[in-house]
């Protein structure tokens, strides 16, 4: 019993991440409509400034992730600015094979700073592990951590999109692109403020992930982006509670799959999950349905 | 501008097909003169599986207009079944062609089978929706391969999703399917010729359908679904005809791949989510529905780092370089307006225009 | 017996009454207008009678036979093709490619046959070209055989659609605002192609339409709907003179 406890909490941890990556998955889907799939290896940048501030110039870790927090969201609107914004109306497909090139470019780009060699990433968090029923429970700080930034990101978020201007202009944008600019919305600067936010949220994500799984090589981010998606999909992408439940629920499966299931296969089954609640509810458990009209 | 398709349509199929001989003739000509570095023979293989499986993509992403992430899943059941079956029928038919033309018949079938089964569930879903599914299909394909293990002795097949020791296979067993490390010893039938030949037939089953009434069908759909229903298509039919015969295609690039290694591991690198990208790359690069362009693309595109291999570690940023400014070229607003004031065609055009209103 | 007869219709979206208690009988061979304001629920009305929508209520009869509840494509086999208000090409596809897609179930080869170009393969193409060319000569639309469909000017793509409807061999036409976005000059061209459609193909066509003219120019006879409901049916003339009709179109 007391193992399933630790798995769940496990796999809570692991969807916290999840969730958080998935945010900015379904952030930039609602308003730039795009598949952002260089999203991942933002993640691996955020973990590889981190690993440089920290582990190699001896910074405090919180000044790494606040170094690492803005470098992520500069990052961001940058490749917001250089590669999707001049293709802004051109086909999806296009914008996805660009998207598919700003993911190479910064694999490569850490590939040559860093080399393909698994670097070992020194947890940022420095809170004991909890022991609960007499030591038969051990929760690590990291899962607190972890568990705990991913509830006050989204509580934060939530309120910033419903209270604040910014955000409600994110939600118009969201909502009717062309509306919003003749309403007078600022279009461009709000996209860049979506990249902007969501790689911040990126860059957390991945000093989180590499504080629970501590190795990191440019290939980091890509599967945690890929489950990050389905995450999104899951939930319904451009939902935000849609993310943030369909990470934890990701999470969760994922963990249990591997405890109880098989190692190997713990991936399968999140995607046939995945494949299962598409197909009940076929755009994800939060995402609403548009029909065509004739 | 008004533009002719169908009258040019004959001749464009004619000359796609001479492209691919006339490379051949090349290939073999410089081949025999001794031309090709050993690391660029190692390429023709693959090269022919590129191509085979960018055609067979564009039959999905191109003609039918559905995003498939998965094209590498079907690939990798193309390969190992395949792969058994060569290995299975190595004593039984010694006669190499023989066996490799079954064995390609093989993977093209069960290539066929799974998509069929997953194109059911997939094509009811749109957009993103399907893209994400078909990536999840292909994830779940390649993760369900490393945990096989299979087996063959004088009691017959033994199948087991542990481990080797499991099968209990008696001492002169033989492994056919390892788990993790795949198949092994997998008779090398695949050549250059052979690669070539299967393009050709790729080409003839693509372009062929493309131009017959199953094809106005499939294109039909992609166009105007709602209209296609209207005049009385089957969507689900077509739908599920193009997506299957694309997987089987893609079937039988796996069998030319598999057949071209002495070991066949599923790994991510070779039939995970990255390659079904890599396929898509070419597809986009080389046109949308543009069966030459898709061969082009994969093969330029497949050279590319190899010709950057002297530039090392700075290829493949370079490889991403370039896709991101092509993409920005022919894509965007700005890049397309740029090219239609400066293309050459444009400027003939011009030219025969304004001779046309003197 | 009528070629079309529809009783009781009505469908709810949610709790929104879209259409209520519909009916409507059309004769072989006639054209009937379905006029109403906006939002009055006429192309509902056409998407109940293609099955687009299934019904809530009611039942519709094409020549005898209970086609509600059908799918899109039943339908249209057993006899309705229909145009769309936004039109809807097949874009990619050549002018004679749409209406050959059009001719798809009544021309048939199998999908071998096509990709291995077997002689049936030749003798269908030629067949379909051939009937192809002569519904493309109807509309004027024969030396635009080989453009791109959505590189024909707008009056083109309607008369474009028309054609490919009619490759489906229907017993009922239903035109959705043929004339929508039409000049004087081209509605009248229209109108004189829907009554040479109806002549030469013993046509029977149902349409809506908001030009007044066209369609008291050659509608038999009128429905009008209001908020989902019939305000008036019968001749043509008579409708139109009906102050409830006039009423609803003009205001108080």
């Amino acid at each position: 019993m007391m193992g399933f406890i630790s798995y769940l909490v496990n796999g809570i941890s692991l969807g916290s991440v999840y969730a958080i990556i998935a945010l900015g998955y379904t952030m930039v889907y609602g308003i730039a409509k795009m598949l952002n799939f260089a999203h991942g290896d933002v993640i691996m940048i955020g973990g590889f400034v981190v690993f440089t501030t920290v582990s190699g110039m001896g910074l405090p870790p919180v000044i790494g992730i606040l170094i690492s927090v803005a470098a992520c969201t500069v990052l961001g609107v940058v490749i917001e600015r250089i590669a999707y914004k001049p293709l802004r109306g051109a086909s999806k497909l296009a914008v996805l094979i660009t998207a598919i090139g700003v993911s190479y470019f910064l694999q490569n780009v850490a590939l040559l700073i860093y080399g393909a060699n698994t670097k070992s990433f020194t947890s940022v968090v420095t809170i004991p592990p909890l022991s609960l029923a007499g030591g038969a429970l051990v929760i690590s700080g990291e899962t607190m951590v972890t568990i705990a930034a991913c509830i006050v990101i989204m509580a934060v978020l939530s309120a910033f999109i419903k209270y604040s201007k910014s955000g409600r202009a994110m939600l118009a944008v969201s909502e009717d692109s062309g509306a919003a600019q003749l309403m007078g919305v600022n279009v461009n600067a709000t996209i860049a403020l979506t990249f902007a936010i969501g790689s911040a949220l990126a860059a957390i994500a991945g000093v989180l992930l590499c504080s629970a799984y501590p190795s990191l090589t440019p290939y980091t981010g890509a599967m945690p982006g890929i489950k990050a998606f389905v995450a999104a999909v899951f939930g319904g992408i451009g939902s935000i509670p849609g993310a943030f439940i369909g990470g934890i629920l990701l999470g969760v499966i994922e963990i249990l799959g591997k405890a109880y299931i098989s190692s190997q296969l713990a991936d399968a089954i999140v995607f046939a999950v995945l494949i299962v609640v598409l197909l009940v509810k076929p755009t994800g458990l939060l995402g609403r349905q548009i029909q065509e009209k004739v | 501008m008004k533009k002719k398709v169908w009258s040019k349509n004959t001749k464009s199929n004619l000359i796609t097909y001479g492209i691919v001989i006339g490379a051949w003739l090349v290939v073999e000509i410089m081949m025999r003169a001794g031309m090709l570095s050993s690391l660029l023979k190692g390429l023709l293989v693959p090269l022919c599986m590129y191509v085979i499986l960018a055609v067979s993509l564009n039959l999905t992403v191109g003609i039918l207009g559905e995003l498939s992430l998965g094209h590498a899943g079907f690939m990798c059941v193309g390969a190992f079944s395949s792969a058994v079956f060569s290995k299975c029928m190595v004593q039984a038919i010694p006669v190499s062609g023989l066996r490799f033309f079954l064995a390609i018949l093989t993977g093209a079938l069960f290539a066929a089978l799974f998509g069929f089964l997953v194109g059911i569930p997939v094509l009811r879903l749109k957009g993103d929706y399907l893209a994400i599914v078909t990536l999840a299909f292909g994830e779940i394909i390649k993760n369900v391969v490393n945990v096989v293990f299979l087996g063959r002795d004088s009691r017959g097949f033994h199948v087991s999703t542990k481990d080797a020791f499991a099968l209990n296979l008696e001492a002169d067993g033989e492994m056919i399917i390892n788990g993790p490390q795949g198949v092994t010893g997998t008779p090398n039938d695949s050549t250059f010729f052979i690669g070539v030949v299967l393009i050709l037939i790729t080409l003839f089953i693509v372009i062929n359908l493309v131009n017959s009434r199953t094809g106005r069908a499939i294109m039909a759909i992609r166009d105007n679904r709602i209209a296609a229903e209207s005049v009385g298509i089957n969507i689900t039919k077509y739908k599920l005809l193009a997506f299957t015969v694309s997987a089987s295609l893609a079937g039988v690039a796996g069998v030319l791949y598999a057949h071209n290694l002495s070991t066949l591991a599923a790994q991510p690198k070779n039939f995970g989510y990255n390659m079904s990208i890599m396929i898509l790359v070419f597809v986009v690069l080389g046109g949308i529905g543009n069966i030459r362009g898709s061969i082009i693309a994969s093969v330029v595109l497949t050279l590319l780092p190899e010709m950057l291999r002297s530039l090392n570690d700075y290829r493949m940023l370079i490889y991403a370089i370039v896709l991101i400014a092509t993409m920005i070229f022919t894509s965007s607003p700005g890049g397309q307006a740029f090219r239609e004031r400066y293309s050459l065609k444009q400027l003939l055009g011009q030219k025969k225009q304004t001779k046309e209103a003197e | 017996m009528a070629l079309l007869e529809v009783k009781d219709l009505g469908i709810s979206f949610g709790g929104l009454r879209a259409v209520d208690d519909f009916h409507m009988t059309i004769e072989q061979g006639q054209l009937y207008g379905l006029i109403g304001p906006n939002g009055a629920g006429k192309t509902t009305v056409f998407n109940l009678l293609t099955g687009v929508y299934k019904p809530t209520d009611g039942y519709i009869l094409l020549d005898g036979e209970n086609i509600t509840g059908k799918k899109t494509i039943e339908i249209n086999q057993h006899g309705i093709a229909r145009t769309f208000q936004n039109i809807r090409l097949f874009g990619e596809l050549t002018v004679l490619d749409n209406v050959k897609v059009g001719l798809h179930n009544h021309h048939k080869y199998s999908t071998l046959a096509g990709i291995l170009r077997l002689p049936k393969y030749y003798k269908v193409e030629k067949e379909m070209d051939a009937i192809a060319m002569d519904l493309l000569k109807v509309f004027e639309l024969d030396g635009e055989a080989d453009y791109k469909a959505s590189n024909l000017p707008y009056g083109k793509q309607r008369k474009l659609e028309i054609a490919r409807a009619l490759a489906t061999d229907p017993k009922l036409l239903l035109l959705d605002e043929p004339a929508a976005g039409m000049n004087p000059n081209e509605t009248q061209e229209l109108m004189n192609t829907i009554r040479f459609v109806r002549d030469k193909f013993q046509m029977t066509i149902l349409l809506i339409e908001h030009d007044m003219r066209l369609v008291s120019g050659i509608c038999e006879e009128l429905t009008v709907l209001n908020f989902g409901q019939i305000l008036a049916q019968g001749e043509t003339g008579e409708v139109l003179n009906d102050p409830k009709v006039i009423t609803a179109y003009l205001g108080e």
